[in-house]
């Protein structure tokens, strides 16, 4: 109602072109009311895709807007962008009423000039367009006589969604989920914690005590967020930078420091690499190192749900670098298929070990790919607590209800090195890393918000993290000194049962040990 | 798919075209569209797909429409089916069956006649069987089915017209047993898949020349069924292999230096190996056919094995 009311008081006169006679202006303007904003009205009244792309189809003008008008159609209707969304479309019809006139009026000289067209407009006639559409298999199009390619790029990115400003503010006719104290005060804890625990984890990388390690410092309301915006049936598929999620779920840091230290009581008996967890009891499938094989299998997940008519859905998370990978394609368009309630979480953190994402792809970004195969998508402001939060809630209702995938593209940066393997100030500049890490924190950021909601006060978080630190470092300390898991593990799980070609090579690689025991470690158990 | 309803199958073309080799024909008018998947073109998806299903209760059988394309599947195949179950401590299973139509075929040329086995055979974590009768396909299938391991079922693009009578009730064979084709004396060939029947024929010739071959159609590829095998050896003392692979690091070498370690003793002369040569699969019919091993080729060496 609102987009109506502002077209009615509008003066009509300014909608003026410049070759058109009075009658035809006429003609235009109200074929312009008609046409696109009523429908338009009726569209946010009707909150109905099916009616927004069958007006779409008759109406041709203004093809620019297409792509605010539908993917995040029913999403955005919730948001602030929705000031914005309308806000953009009461400037651009000047614009374009301009370049339509153009068009009309230099239509002979079109043809030299198809490759200037890319952002042009073809006005078609009510008329016109009835006879205009031809078949082919994947339905009906519309076909039109001039050469028109489609951007590579548009002038506006597309928007982030954000709640919160630097200063932990709400900005102003932001709608987000309503967030009670204790979810709060859990989020914000899980991530001090998880914050505390990479640090920790990664010095000891340094001092030798494990052999591997990966941060995700600057992450972790991703991380978090996420994780207390989705049901504990929902099946996790990660990468290797969302232990947050694992922590939310209950997973202890003493059981961190198992499967790092790979001794005897990690669930994982010790065979992968440090920051590879796994967990079926918290529904997280076991990190795999090779990027993106897990978004083909997300899709097998949420088909697997599907079949079982679960109220869960599979949700797989990639970095910008996963993108690259066949796998995604082949993932997303699968999931978009199949018609699988999978949720993509890509986190766009600007850098693939040493790859910034200019090297990586020249769209904008990950959150267009969606709309190339069907999938609903949204960018979302990954630093933002309370903006992750609420974005993944709806998204998550969203997959479950339409049983469709959706893909969140949530920006944020890498403020640690890729891993302890790497040193990141050797392609990015110090101060970069510094902005990030101090202004852009999301911990700040959302510490802010709830210390003035008067639920944290200072002296808690001093407490917080000294009692953190603590169990962190009893953690490792404990770990360094369990036993390693007994060599028998090293032959169990390849199969279901040891087969007679494992059986002998235990049993000789047994003997050998038996012949030279000073040739063997002597900290594992036989 | 009547007896458990998790099983289920995906693959290109197997829904309502019914397979490419008609393996699944009827199955998706029978159990709907869902359970028998049409999927896109992207065998590392759907194999992934499965694997996912997989670890969350489901019993898929992916099909490959040639084994050849499962190369694009390789790293699904290596590195998360075999893998995943030792890397989570036990907590994921991967009960998928993989199988599809390999092996050289007539004039398909290089790409469609590939023989996966031999790639395939390293990756820890499989089972690989092959079948080459209607009896051994169905029992084959339906352990492969129930087993909670992966397992990879190599059929042969040649094999899909054998007519055969089958027992009316329920037979599941087992995974890793060799099948004693033809017991004899005087020397042991071990093949699969359809050069079974090459030495089928060449046995006729054999038994002619007043030789007593015993062939045993090997049936488990990973791993060999080393108690047959040796308890053939022991009678014979000479071992011919006779395999489709390719000479370089094909099935053929690995069960001759595994038969060589552990009954070398009881051999009386060196094992030979027949197999292909290491080109790929020429188009031309002539060419194509002397890439295969001959029934002539086993009769020869036969001879020479026995002297």
């Amino acid at each position: 109602m609102h987009l109506i009311c502002h077209y009615i008081h509008e003066p009509l006169y300014m909608f003026s072109p410049i070759t058109h006679t009075h009658t035809q202006h006429k003609h235009l303007v109200s074929n312009l009311f008609w046409k696109r904003f009523f429908p338009m009205s009726i569209c946010r009244l009707a909150r109905s895709r099916t009616i927004t792309r069958f007006l779409k189809t008759k109406i041709c003008p203004f093809e620019i807007h297409e792509r605010l008008i539908t993917p995040n159609y029913s999403f955005f209707h919730a948001c602030s962008s929705y000031k914005t969304l309308a806000g953009n479309f009461t400037r651009k019809p000047h614009e374009l009423w301009d370049k339509t006139a153009n068009i009309l009026a230099f239509r002979r000289f079109e043809s030299a000039r198809a490759g200037e067209q890319a952002e042009a407009v073809s006005y078609t006639d009510d008329d016109e367009d009835e006879n205009q559409s031809i078949d082919f298999p994947g339905g009906r199009v519309t076909f039109t006589p001039q050469i028109k390619f489609i951007s590579e790029s548009t002038d506006k990115r597309v928007p982030c969604y954000r709640v919160l400003d630097d200063d932990g503010y709400p900005f102003a006719g932001s709608r987000s989920e309503q967030v009670d104290k204790e979810t709060a005060l859990k989020m914000y804890k899980s991530m001090v914690t998880l914050q505390i625990m990479d640090h920790i984890f990664y010095e000891a990388q340094r001092q030798g005590r494990i052999s591997f390690y990966m941060t995700s410092m600057g992450e972790e309301a991703i991380n978090i967020a996420t994780a207390a915006a989705l049901s504990p049936d929902d099946i996790i598929l990660p990468q290797y930078r969302e232990p947050g999620i694992l922590l939310w779920r209950g997973f202890t840091i003493e059981e961190f420091a198992n499967q790092l230290f790979g001794t005897k009581n990690d669930a994982g008996k010790g065979r992968q690499m440090p920051v590879h967890y796994g967990s079926k009891k918290h529904n997280f499938v076991t990190v795999s190192s090779p990027i993106a094989t897990q978004l083909p299998q997300a899709a097998g997940i949420a088909y697997s749900l599907k079949m079982d008519n679960k109220e869960a859905c599979a949700v797989a998370f990639t970095g910008d670098g996963g993108t690259s990978e066949g796998d995604f394609h082949a993932g997303l368009n699968f999931a978009a298929v199949m018609e699988a309630p999978v949720l993509f979480i890509c986190r766009n953190n600007g850098w693939a070990i040493s790859t910034p994402i200019s090297d990586q792809f020249r769209s904008d970004g990950v959150v267009v790919k969606g709309q190339a195969y069907g999938i609903r998508s949204i960018r979302i402001d990954g630093n933002d607590t309370l903006a992750v939060y609420s974005a993944i809630r709806a998204a998550r209702e969203m997959v479950i209800r339409e049983q469709k995938p959706i893909l969140v593209e949530a920006l944020t940066y890498r403020v640690g090195h890729h891993s302890t393997s790497d040193d990141s100030t050797k392609y990015r500049p110090l101060n970069e890393i510094e902005y990030w890490k101090t202004a852009r924190n999301p911990l700040g950021r959302y510490r802010k918000w709830v210390q003035r909601n008067g639920w944290w006060t200072d002296e808690e978080e001093t407490e917080l993290r000294g009692s953190i630190r603590k169990q962190v470092m009893n953690a490792i300390q404990v770990a360094d000194k369990t036993e390693k898991p007994s060599l028998k593990e090293l032959f169990t799980d390849v199969y279901d049962r040891l087969p007679l070609n494992l059986h002998e090579q235990e049993k000789s690689l047994r003997e050998t040990i038996k012949r030279h025991e000073q040739d063997f470690p002597a900290d594992v158990p036989l | 798919m009547d007896r458990d309803p998790r099983v289920c199958v995906m693959g290109e073309d197997v829904g309502h075209y019914g397979g490419s080799y008609k393996v699944t024909k009827g199955l998706a008018t029978k159990f709907g569209d869902l359970r028998v998947l049409d999927t896109p073109i992207a065998e590392n998806s759907f194999t992934g797909m499965a694997i996912g299903a997989a670890m969350t209760g489901l019993r898929p059988i992916v099909e490959g429409m040639n084994m050849g394309f499962l190369l694009l599947a390789f790293n699904q195949i290596s590195n998360n089916c075999g893998m995943l179950h030792y890397t989570s401590g036990g907590q994921f299973k991967i009960p998928v069956v993989i199988r599809g139509p390999g092996g050289v075929g007539r004039q398909l040329g290089a790409e469609h006649s590939q023989r996966l086995e031999s790639y395939f055979q390293s990756i820890p974590g499989i089972q690989m069987v092959a079948c080459s009768t209607p009896y051994n396909a169905k029992g084959l299938m339906k352990a492969a089915i129930r087993s909670e391991n992966p397992v990879i079922l190599f059929e042969h693009v040649l094999l899909y017209n054998l007519k055969e009578r089958i027992p009316d009730e329920e037979y599941v064979l087992n995974l890793e047993e060799a099948e004693m084709v033809r017991p004899g004396e005087h020397v042991t060939i071990l093949t699969y898949s359809r050069m079974r029947y090459h030495v089928m024929q060449a046995a006729k010739t054999l038994v002619n020349k007043g030789y007593d071959p015993e062939v045993i159609d090997i049936r488990s590829l990973k791993p060999f069924d080393l108690y047959t095998i040796g308890n053939s050896v022991k009678k014979t003392h000479r071992v011919l292999i006779v395999e489709e692979c390719m000479r370089t690091g094909g099935i053929g070498a690995s069960l001759t230096a595994s038969i060589n370690e552990n009954f070398h003793d009881y051999l009386d002369a060196p094992i030979v190996c027949l197999s292909s040569q290491d080109v790929p699969t020429p188009y031309a019919g002539v060419l194509e056919e002397w890439t295969v091993v001959q029934p002539a080729q086993i009769v020869a060496a036969v001879e020479q094995l026995c002297q």
